[in-house]
């Protein structure tokens, strides 16, 4: 397969794992397509004024310029232990010293309002020593006290990103509670603006903040999320974030999907690391194509599960079901560059023994997926009261995690449910279930793992 | 190459020659379907069913039979070179998943616009699938080869699944130092197995014997008669091995009934003779230049519809409207009762093209008269124009079959004049 990056931007790489044939009248076209970016020379140290490049990406310095705006929850609840606020800028400054030099940083104490911790003046700082070192000073001026409106953090953040060029831009948010400053169609709003303009990753400290809005701003702005339950984890978690964020190497990157005359895209989601559903995020980009956003990439591998309806055709006619390939926008709106690409075929048989095989990868992702949704489904259903509900959807997760080998999430699932028979899925709900168990769950059932080979 | 010439809007029916307004979707007349089918009906599945004896095909209505013939050539044993160029082989294709969906790119696929036979309305990417419905192009979708005193054209028309249809075209130097032009056209009977086969064997034996043949003298008629003995001897042994285990409905006990089956012309022009030959109810038509003096079919169908008119028992027009007007009474194959080829020589005392057909042309234009009115007026000069634009005919007039148009100018252009 041709390579179309230019140095400085990782190659990507598609693989495309289907059963192309279908019986005859069949429609429906499963593919899982895997995408892995590698190489994008990260060794290089950002320059200290990031450049605009006239001729666009192709001439991207081999470093690309990065800005990352960490957004620290100080509502009066941190105060709750202590010990919460004290980890919090523990873990911060453990994320500032993660900064390699050049990276441009900001620090946002969020509570009912958003204030500039540092450095101030609606701008982004240049990380270096000095930087670093007043940014860990500006930290200890955190005092908890107020509220919490989550969505007043990401529109500074926003703003700051927009002060610099960065192309690049990161967000690490810290909450320990509930946005109850604001309306949720205010951070739904928010949201939707923000999107495409910066990624975040975002992370619930304690077990008093809501689970769907800390995953809802993670998925929204293709960041990750997760439970720190325990303060003291703080520090590595940040550590770990920022390393990561250090890593990223192209940002806005999409996945394009072409699909032929008369074809209807069922959906498209990513299924690795974790589910993630994108099909109402595409974005129509030319005849039958559309765009669906993947974010900033490092050195990293991600699967997606794209599903296609096409008209049928006779048997023994081969149809191209979809083209994927992973785009980069032009900076001055010019065509888009093409990284990789991946063919999705369709190929008419009268063969059953043929298209009546299901392709591994496919489904171990339908697996996957439906063992999230079980998962949540669940859980709902434990907290409304519907014990038969909750411990036939648990029992399935927990007969999904099993077969899959997801024993991360087997784990997580044994501390909710006493279970009795993973391979039937027999299971007992347990009748006490701490918060963190039950919240760790939650925020973690989208994570999957991939096929065994 | 782009859209195909668009000749004008039918002016009659093609089934019973009613004459049509402009728009109309169906024959007043005998209410015969005009237009194009819609895209869902695109692709009908053969119907399969065998036709009772004598006949070959059933043609369950008036019109172009359903699930009638088609025929396609080896593209590799022609002079020419193919408008369409195959990016895989025929069979096996869809075989071999690959991980990455790369598709080893094509010499000839590299922006040389060739148009979907699917859509009709996309170009062929460089991944060798349509930009437009996705559907990849089977090399025998549409073909077409021009040498210097012979052009030819084969369509999968609109209505069927794939090309049944074949044709081979050759010059050979004479004995006498003089060329030769040799055309030969066949179509695949849809409701026996493996009918592109049955016409792609039929055309390359046939081509075979003639190029050998008329070199060392042979007469021209028994070349011809000749190379349609061997052409059934092909299509007999095409019957012997056991089916492809993916062939689709393969019914064991219809094998040898249903043995790989075929029509078969020939046209070879030789000096001022030209002489044809032919087996079941693919045509020959003589078209002069001079269009004030007569055109005429040159050939006999073996079909039902023939043999009732031949007998008196039917008026041409009574017969054409019975459904089994299109089942033919002589074909190549291992069931073919006997084979007799037809052969016939004329000389022609005036300027003119041979047009060599199969029934998904002739369909559309069946008297010689309305052969001789959709034929340019150029065609001598610009055969493979001439053979694209009946094929634009068939296509317009609904494209119902497989189209296979071979285009012979007489009497052949000077040496190093053909036309480019």
């Amino acid at each position: 397969m041709a390579n179309f990056a230019k140095p400085g931007v990782p190659r990507f790489a598609v693989e495309v794992y289907q059963n192309a044939h279908l019986p005859e009248g069949g429609r429906e076209v499963n593919a899982i397509v895997t995408v892995t970016a590698t190489g994008g020379g990260t060794t290089g140290e950002t320059p200290l004024v990031p450049h605009q490049s006239p001729v666009g990406v192709a001439a991207r310095p081999a470093a690309p310029a990065a800005g990352v705006v960490v957004m620290v929850d100080c509502s009066g609840s941190m105060e709750y232990p202590p010990t919460k606020m004290r980890n919090a800028r523990d873990a911060t400054a453990a994320a500032i010293d993660t900064l390699r030099d050049g990276v441009a940083f900001a620090v946002v104490a969020g509570t009912h309002q958003a204030k500039e911790a540092y450095p101030g003046g609606g701008r982004l700082a240049v990380a270096d020593a000095t930087t670093r070192h007043q940014a860990k000073e500006a930290l200890r001026k955190l005092t908890p006290g107020g509220g919490t409106a989550i969505g007043t953090w990401l529109r500074l953040a926003d703003r700051l990103f927009a002060s610099s060029d960065v192309s690049i831009r990161h967000g690490i948010l810290l909450t320990d509670g509930r946005n109850e400053h604001e309306e949720p169609e205010a951070l739904r709003t928010t949201l939707n603006a923000c999107a495409g303009r910066f990624t975040c990753d975002a992370r619930g400290v304690g077990t008093d903040w809501e689970v769907k809005e800390v995953t809802g701003i993670a998925s929204a702005l293709l960041g990750t999320a997760d439970i720190v339950a325990d303060p003291a984890g703080l520090a590595a978690d940040f550590t770990r974030m920022m390393e990561s964020t250090m890593g990223k190497e192209v940002a806005d990157v999409a996945l394009r999907l072409w699909t032929p005359q008369g074809a209807e895209v069922r959906y498209v989601k990513q299924v690795a690391p974790s589910v993630e559903e994108l099909t109402g995020r595409r974005v129509e980009s030319g005849p039958r194509t559309g765009d669906y956003p993947t974010g900033s990439w490092g050195d990293e591998s991600r699967d997606y599960h794209v599903c296609v309806r096409v008209p049928s055709a006779a048997v023994g006619e081969e149809m191209l079901a979809a083209r994927v390939s992973l785009v980069l926008p032009a900076p001055d709106g010019g065509p888009a560059q093409v990284l990789s690409q991946g063919l999705v075929r369709a190929v008419w048989t009268a063969d059953p023994a043929v298209s009546t095989s299901i392709n591994p990868q496919v489904a171990h992702y339908t697996g996957q997926a439906e063992l999230a949704r079980v998962i949540q489904q669940g859980l709902d259903l434990r907290r409304s009261g519907d014990v038969d509900g909750a411990t036939a959807k648990l029992g399935r997760a927990v007969q999904l995690a099993s077969r899959s080998g997801n024993e991360d999430t087997a784990k997580l699932l044994a501390k909710v449910v006493d279970v009795v028979d993973a391979a039937t899925g027999t299971v007992r709900l347990k009748a006490k279930v701490s918060a963190e168990a039950q919240m760790t769950l939650e925020t973690r059932s989208t994570k999957t793992v991939r096929v065994k080979k | 190459m782009s859209q195909l010439p668009r000749p004008p809007q039918l002016t009659a029916c093609p089934v019973c020659h009613e004459p049509l307004e402009p728009g109309d979707n169906f024959c007043g007349g005998c209410g015969a379907d005009l237009s194009a089918p819609p895209p869902g009906e695109r692709f009908p599945a053969p119907s399969g069913t065998p036709a009772a004896a004598p006949g070959r095909r059933a043609a369950g209505r008036p019109g172009p039979p359903p699930g009638a013939d088609a025929s396609v050539p080896d593209p590799r044993a022609f002079g020419g070179v193919p408008a369409q160029s195959a990016h895989g082989a025929l069979a096996g294709r869809g075989d071999r998943p690959r991980p990455d969906g790369g598709r080893s790119p094509l010499p000839a696929a590299n922006g040389t616009g060739r148009t979907c036979g699917a859509c009709r309305s996309g170009m062929i990417d460089k991944d060798g699938y349509c930009e437009h419905c996705g559907h990849a192009p089977r090399e025998r979708d549409h073909m077409e080869h021009q040498l210097p005193g012979v052009a030819a054209v084969s369509d999968r028309g609109l209505r069927h699944h794939r090309n049944e249809d074949a044709y081979a075209v050759s010059t050979v130097p004479l004995a006498d130092g003089g060329p030769a032009t040799v055309a030969v056209v066949s179509d695949g009977v849809s409701s026996a197995t493996r009918p592109d086969e049955a016409s792609a064997a039929a055309c390359a034996a046939a081509r075979e014997t003639l190029v050998t043949a008329l070199p060392r003298g042979t007469d021209p008629r028994q070349a011809t008669h000749d190379a349609i003995v061997r052409a059934a001897e092909a299509v007999t042994s095409l019957a012997a091995p056991p089916p492809p285990a993916n062939e689709p409905r393969q019914h064991e006990t219809h094998r040898q009934e249903n043995a790989p089956a075929c029509t078969i012309v020939t046209a070879v022009v030789t000096g001022d003779l030209l002489t044809v030959g032919w087996i079941g109810d693919s045509r020959a038509y003589w078209v002069p230049e001079d269009r004030a003096t007569q055109p005429a079919r040159l050939t006999e169908d073996d079909s039902w519809a023939a043999q009732m008119v031949a007998a008196g028992l039917l008026s041409e027009a009574e017969a054409y409207a019975d459904e089994r007007a299109h089942a033919i009474t002589g074909w190549l194959g291992a069931d073919a009762y006997e084979v007799d080829p037809h052969t016939a020589s004329f000389h022609p005392d005036r300027k003119g093209v041979v047009i060599v057909c199969t029934d998904g042309l002739w369909n559309y234009a069946e008297s010689a008269e309305r052969m001789a009115e959709i034929t340019p007026p150029d065609a001598r000069s610009h055969p493979l124009e001439c053979a694209r634009r009946l094929l634009a005919h068939a296509l317009d007039g609904g494209g119902h079959d497989n189209v296979t148009v071979a285009v012979l100018p007489f009497p052949l252009p000077p040496e190093g004049a053909g036309s480019a």
